[in-house]
């Protein structure tokens, strides 16, 4: 039996089997932002310690940073003193820092790949939980908590438990105007966002082999969101070519070494999983959430589930779902009003996105009403995009066009829902509270789907936009 | 660090119902607007406590406070990777927990943090939240040397991986001592690997 990509991986990167019976993993990229480090670097100068290999260590700003106004000092006073505290703590550790003075800065997940940092067969630790997302380039890449970020500053090393892999095959091809995160949603929605907890999750066939970089990056990012910390794609042609010449991507006298090490990292042919299933790719349609947690979705052609059809064990939930969102069960989700649209997140900011979205905006104006705002996952993205004019058809439109962050993915910044507000969002959680207002709601979906719901104001079927 | 050896825990519960109960709930994102852990303790379950629970939450009833073990039931912690979610535990009092799964991240951050998760079977977690909240005041052990819950007379006994409990036992859970034991061994790993260096 041969090896999947994991276990390749790992035992690369093994440094040794801790007493704990843990091992102890070397990272090979290690990205950190404005939230979850500055806790790290108070603890290291508390003991004394230095950072083990800061070249391996790259940091950005994205979580609190405004995306109307991005200038100094925040009005937001806490907000600056993150900010002043990432930067402090880059200049005193010798970080690379892609800060707001720097064309290079942009949500974490979006920065990494872009800059050619994240390669296959690399170990990849961020705090933050949607670094499943870099696994899209054949890397074992997850989320740590701040204690984890000091020891990987500390170490360049993690204490780890090993995981399962599950291999999930999506066949076929995708129908017009379904995508990548329709793709997620469905996986989440049939193995349960709690389905993945101790799994990896190797995507591949027909469908995922058949996309482009980012949107393998959409479907690895919610891996976490089925209870995966890590999912990942073998890399292959698209990988490649997709790193080549980015600026932190092996050069051309080390290009073919590279490819032949990505190569051999790749998941054998006859490779062992401990679990796998199998989607139809070309079943899928557009999802929609109506629920508080991403596993809560359905088609937008279906309706909400009746509480009395369900299972004993999944009711209760379910019906705190209904209530929190104020919805009937059994109505069907289109139709369902919005107050807010956002087009962003480390799920779907980047430039395919934004292209995705561009089209059903075009020629159209947003629903008298509703706000709707497209936030460019990285400045390089947001650039792209004005080159392109994108940004100018979403003007034309009635979007507002932004600065790049995270904006209301979780709304540290001064995006937020208010009151009982109901957004159609590209982002990737559906939490009550998630994006600023604690009782306010969020239906997640694809970029066009969102674009399609702005125009509108209601749930849709992008495809009824497509022209056939 | 990383003598402090960690047996167990005991004292009063406190149950806090519900699945997939995410961190972003623990401690709404406004709070992580940071650079220090402290005061994050009467923030935990803010908008929960707030918005949905007419003050009735049990981290707002009189009879829970000063409990130390948080009794909760599937999936508990799961979202975003946030410390901050067990840091705000920690500081209102939680020692240790009890539940039928919690998310990874979570549990991690809560190992990192010396506090034990111990997992029952789901009818053995709503008993014991029953009990808990028909009798506030009843003393609870949780037990990592033996994996073991115990509530008055009877006893449960708990999962715990081996690493885990090991590592609480041995007082191991701070990882920095065992990861800096042989700082050779990092460097001929890092020398196998392909170099990250900028294009000229
Ligand atoms: S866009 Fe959202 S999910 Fe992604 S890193 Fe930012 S806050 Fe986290």
């Amino acid at each position: 039996m041969g090896k999947n990509l994991l276990q390749k991986v790992w035992d690369q990167h093994t440094v040794r089997e801790l007493p704990t019976g843990q091992t102890q993993l070397f990272i090979g990229l290690h990205l950190i932002h404005e939230v979850t480090s500055p806790q790290a670097f108070e603890d290291l100068r508390g003991r004394g310690l230095g950072v083990r290999v800061p070249s391996r260590t790259f940091a950005t700003v994205d979580h609190i940073v405004p995306t109307h106004s991005q200038e100094r000092p925040f009005v937001d006073t806490l907000a600056e003193e993150m900010m002043v505290a990432i930067e402090t703590n880059c200049g005193e550790f010798g970080i690379s820092l892609f800060g707001l003075d720097d064309d290079r800065q942009g949500i974490v997940h979006v920065v990494g790949p872009e800059q050619g940092l994240t390669q296959p067969g690399m170990t990849i630790a961020c705090g933050d939980s949607h670094t499943s997302t870099h696994g899209a380039f054949g890397s074992i890449a997850f989320g740590i908590g701040t204690s984890q970020v000091r020891d990987v500053l500390v170490s360049q090393c993690l204490a780890m438990d090993q995981l399962k892999v599950r291999r999930i095959d999506v066949t076929g091809e995708l129908a017009p105007g379904v995508y990548a995160k329709d793709v997620i949603l469905a996986i989440i929605r049939e193995l349960g966002v709690k389905g993945g907890t101790g799994y990896a999750y190797e995507y591949g066939g027909e469908a995922i082999s058949s996309m482009g970089m980012e949107e393998r990056m959409s479907i690895c990012n919610m891996s976490i969101e089925g209870g995966a910390r890590v999912g990942y794609v073998n890399p292959d042609e698209t990988t490649f070519s997709y790193i080549r010449g980015r600026p932190f991507s092996p050069g051309d006298d080390e290009w073919d070494e590279a490819v032949k090490y990505w190569n051999s990292i790749a998941s054998d042919d006859d490779a062992e999983f401990d679990d796998e299933v199998s989607f139809d790719g070309a079943a899928i349609g557009p999802n929609v959430t109506w629920g508080i947690n991403p596993g809560q979705s359905v088609q937008v052609d279906g309706r909400l589930p009746k509480v009395d059809e369900l299972p004993q064990g999944e009711r209760e939930s379910v019906r705190e779902a209904l209530d929190f969102m104020e919805f009937e069960q059994g109505v069907s989700i289109a139709g369902t009003g919005i107050d807010v649209a956002f087009i962003g997140s480390c799920t779907n900011g980047r430039i395919s996105d934004l292209r995705e979205a561009a089209k059903v905006a075009l020629g159209r104006r947003v629903s008298p009403g509703v706000k709707a705002l497209v936030v460019p996952g990285s400045r390089l993205v947001g650039e792209q995009a004005e080159s392109e004019g994108l940004h100018e058809v979403f003007l034309q439109a009635g979007f507002e066009w932004r600065k790049a962050g995270c904006s209301m993915c979780l709304a540290m910044n001064p995006d937020k829902l208010q009151g009982r507000e109901i957004s159609a969002s590209s982002s990737n959680r559906n939490f009550k509270g998630r994006q600023g207002s604690p009782v306010g709601r969020t239906l997640l979906m694809s970029p066009a789907m969102v674009a399609a719901a702005a125009i509108a104001g209601e749930v849709v079927d992008v495809r009824e936009m497509m022209g056939g | 660090m990383g003598e402090s050896r960690i047996t167990g825990t005991s004292g009063r519960a406190i149950p806090v119902r519900g699945d997939d109960i995410d961190t972003d709930r623990i401690i709404p994102a406004r709070f992580l607007r940071c650079v220090s852990f402290d005061g994050l303790g009467e923030h935990a379950f803010e908008d929960d406590r707030k918005n949905f629970s007419d003050g009735k939450h049990p981290f707002d009833r009189a009879e829970f406070q000063g409990a130390s073990i948080l009794v909760v039931n599937g999936n508990f912690g799961c979202g975003s990777s946030r410390e901050h979610a067990p840091q705000s535990l920690m500081r209102w009092g939680i020692k240790g927990f009890i539940g039928v799964s919690f998310a990874e991240i979570f549990f991690g951050n809560c190992v990192a943090n010396g506090l034990p998760c111990l997992t029952l079977e789901a009818a053995e977690v709503e008993e014991i939240q029953a009990l808990v909240e028909s009798d506030p005041g009843c003393l609870l052990e949780l037990d990592v040397s033996e994996r073991r819950v115990r509530v008055g007379e009877k006893t449960y006994s708990a999962g715990l991986r081996d690493g885990v409990q090991r590592a609480f036992l041995e007082g191991l859970w701070d990882s920095i001592t065992l990861l800096l034991a042989d700082a050779g061994d990092i460097d001929r790993v890092a020398a196998r690997l392909l170099p990250l260096k900028e294009r000229p």
